[in-house]
């Protein structure tokens, strides 16, 4: 047969299935665990530490746990798993610290304000984006209104934040308004006026060459020597300085390598269209720096936030500190397994949506210079 | 990218002054401010705590709670500033705090160089060591080798040194900072022995799976007086503080109890009780506070033998004999100053 006249028009012949033995989930099972002696051995030691781990862990969360329970002794009379209750009956205190009861409702409100006042921000398709824009603008001031009282609110003090509401404060104000103020480092690092690139870079080599768990002893005691006597800084403004700062540093350095892949051209192009500093910075260079720069500083963020717990070691009483205070209480004694299992569930869901969100928005300002 | 500056709008905390006016002195201050700020520990069970509904609870904070009573007649105006080893003193010395109630020991430097002023002692613990008894060791002396679970920043640290050191043996220090760390430690066995002040040790022991497999050794390295503290500088205070804790021993020496305390504030055959209580003399006038300020004090906190029961006596699970916490008619060293 003369191969020239052969033709595989498209559609004409049915397309075959694979050999047996080359197609679904042996063959899958075949090539990804079992492909080489090694390969079969690690598949068997990874199988049997499965094994060894997860059906037990999910007897204790979910099977053998006590979920509703009064103390730890009820909780161990009807069975021997996680005792759920004690999380149960301290939910509060884990989520509000000693925020006064009958005021716990501006709280809530504040968190769903500022869900509303983060979407617009986030998510570029949002319906009426830009009135929202102007709410999120003003939630600042609405969040500490409600949070701190006064002006026709019962005034409450910071000493009795505490919980998961201590850590989004922080972590939502140290991200909030270090950015800016990293930005505008890493661009004074880089300034053709010594003065400014001086103490930019003075400043970020200090924060950055001191431990943030010093920053906030010197918070915490220090600051208290070098004030006027009489004078009270509130500590949780002077720990969320402390915060700002340190992240602010860190973000510089992330935001400069941003700066330094953006190519000259772009800056004399921009220059050449007779752009200012500030309009060639905002129009060319840091829409584009920043872009690659996402992963680091959503790297920085989730650093930052998980960074707030040390705070517990200046005597705030952040999630960590509000289960040491519980588990101070002979009813509870030595549930601590369970705290840590709570709080870091809650950590996890944070930091992972923070992740997910930045994989998203690299994907939206996806614009070929990647390699996948 | 640039929206994510625009969180820079998504949220800031406001700068608050909070205009603390300097007066002559602390009780002015605290009256001013309508409560009493008060130092106390992260958590220490029995000592310090929080319960289900969120307030502060236990054997150091009744102590604020009572000078609270005595001062405005309500338990709840109190401020409580959660403090650590590393920044209880600061916070005092600064003013942040006007009075330290979590088991902080009693000595030479603290009350000297730092410049604090111990008001008495609420309670009278040592250092002690716990060890699982399957290891079978009858004395501490006999601990040579061991691997110690220590808190780090703490007087028990120093002791546990010189003890091994005067005994000749070693030991390997495994450091932690709280007492939960440290109970997870021991029961995973990554150190055999758990030393900390002997009520702490029994707090922990109670709370461990299996008690009976756990013992304390005879051995007390230590004389660890806990008590409440304040600033050098302002006597009156001081006094305020001793009192109220020397009203709450000399109540129970007395037989006075927060039951019985309001027939006897009425009058009775004994004068020191008459005094104390208000209902002879005029004690109360003598340190800035009225006739009644010891009759509320015991009226809505207890004598120190109640507040012993309530948190770490006996009965709790605590479970701590009164030893040397006992009055001083009954074998132990408490021991007031009379009211008079």
């Amino acid at each position: 047969m003369d191969t020239a006249t052969r033709t595989y028009a498209p559609g004409e012949y049915p397309d075959e299935k694979p050999p047996i033995g080359q197609s679904g989930f042996l063959h899958w099972v075949y090539t990804n665990l079992f492909s080489s002696p090694f390969n079969i051995i690690l598949t068997l030691l990874t199988g049997y530490f499965l094994y060894k781990i997860v059906p037990p862990a999910f007897n204790w969360l979910f099977v053998d746990a006590v979920f509703v329970a009064d103390s730890r002794e009820h909780c161990r009379e009807l069975n021997s798993g996680a005792c759920w209750g004690f999380i149960g009956k301290r939910f509060g205190q884990f989520t509000y610290g000693f925020y006064p009861h009958e005021l716990r409702w501006r709280v809530n409100l504040t968190f769903l304000l500022f869900i509303a006042a983060v979407l617009p921000i986030l998510w570029g398709n949002m319906p009426k984006r830009r009135e929202m824009l102007w709410f999120s603008a003003l939630f600042p001031f609405i969040g500490i209104w409600l949070l701190c009282g006064g002006f026709g609110l019962e005034p409450v003090e910071t000493s009795k934040w505490g919980g998961f509401m201590l850590t989004m404060v922080i972590g939502v104000t140290g991200i909030a308004v270090s950015l800016p103020l990293g930005i505008l480092l890493a661009l004074g690092r880089q300034s053709d006026l010594h003065i400014i690139r001086w103490v930019c870079t003075g400043f970020i080599e200090f924060i950055r060459g001191v431990p943030l768990i010093t920053l906030l002893f010197v918070a915490s005691t220090m600051l208290n020597y070098f004030l006027p006597p009489g004078s009270n800084f509130d500590l949780l403004l002077r720990v969320l300085i402390m915060v700002v700062l340190f992240s602010a540093a860190y973000l510089a350095e992330v935001v400069r390598g941003g700066l330094q892949a953006i190519p000259k051209g772009q800056v004399e192009a921009a220059d050449a269209m007779g752009l200012k500093y500030w309009q060639s910075m905002r129009l060319v260079v840091l829409p584009q720096a920043l872009k690659i720069s996402i992963p680091g500083i959503v790297n920085t963020f989730i650093g930052l936030f998980k960074d707030s717990t040390l705070v517990v070691i200046i005597g705030l009483l952040d999630p960590l500190g509000i289960g040491r205070a519980s588990l101070s209480d002979t009813k509870w004694q030595g549930l601590s397994t369970e705290v840590y299992v709570f709080i870091a569930l809650f950590f996890f869901i944070c930091c992972f949506s923070m992740s997910r969100y930045s994989i998203y928005l690299e994907k939206k300002l996806h614009t070929g210079h990647r390699e996948d | 990218m640039s929206k994510i500056t625009k969180l820079a709008a998504g949220a800031a905390v406001a700068a608050l002054f909070a205009a603390n006016t300097t007066t002559a002195g602390t009780l002015d201050d605290v009256k001013a401010a309508g409560h009493v700020k008060c130092g106390i520990s992260t958590g220490v069970p029995g000592f310090a705590f929080t319960d289900d509904s969120g307030a502060w609870q236990g054997f150091d904070p009744a102590v604020c709670k009572a000078v609270a009573a005595a001062i405005f007649g309500d338990t709840s105006k109190v401020k409580y500033t959660t403090t650590t080893g590393k920044t209880r003193f600061t916070a005092l010395a600064s003013g942040e705090v006007d009075m330290l109630a979590r088991n902080t020991t009693w000595t030479f430097s603290r009350d000297t160089d730092l410049k604090l002023d111990f008001v008495g002692v609420n309670y009278y613990d040592g250092q002690g060591f716990m060890i699982p008894t399957e290891l079978g060791v009858e004395s501490a002396k006999d601990l040579d080798g061991a691997s110690v679970c220590i808190q780090t920043g703490t007087t028990t640290e120093l002791n546990l040194a010189d003890f091994f050191r005067t005994n000749g043996i070693s030991y390997e220090a495994v450091p932690i900072e709280t007492n939960d760390e440290a109970r997870t430690n021991y029961v995973a066995g990554r150190c055999d022995v758990y030393t900390t002040d002997a009520s702490g040790l029994a707090a922990t022991r109670s709370s461990l799976e299996n008690p009976s497999a756990h013992v304390l050794m005879p051995e007390i390295i230590s004389k660890e007086p806990l008590g409440p503290l304040v600033r050098h500088g302002d006597s009156e205070w001081a006094d305020i503080v001793r009192w109220t804790l020397n009203a709450m021993i000399t109540a129970e020496e007395l037989g006075v109890n927060s039951e019985n305390v309001d027939s006897m504030a009425t009058g009775t055959d004994n004068p020191e009780i008459n005094r104390l209580l208000g209902s002879e003399g005029d004690l109360g006038a003598m340190i800035g506070l009225d006739k009644a300020w010891a009759w509320r004090a015991i009226k809505m906190v207890g004598n120190y033998g109640e507040v012993f029961d309530t948190y770490i006596g006996a009965d709790t699970p605590i479970g701590l004999e009164r030893g040397l916490n006992a009055l001083w008619t009954q074998g132990g060293i408490l021991y007031s100053p009379p009211f008079r």
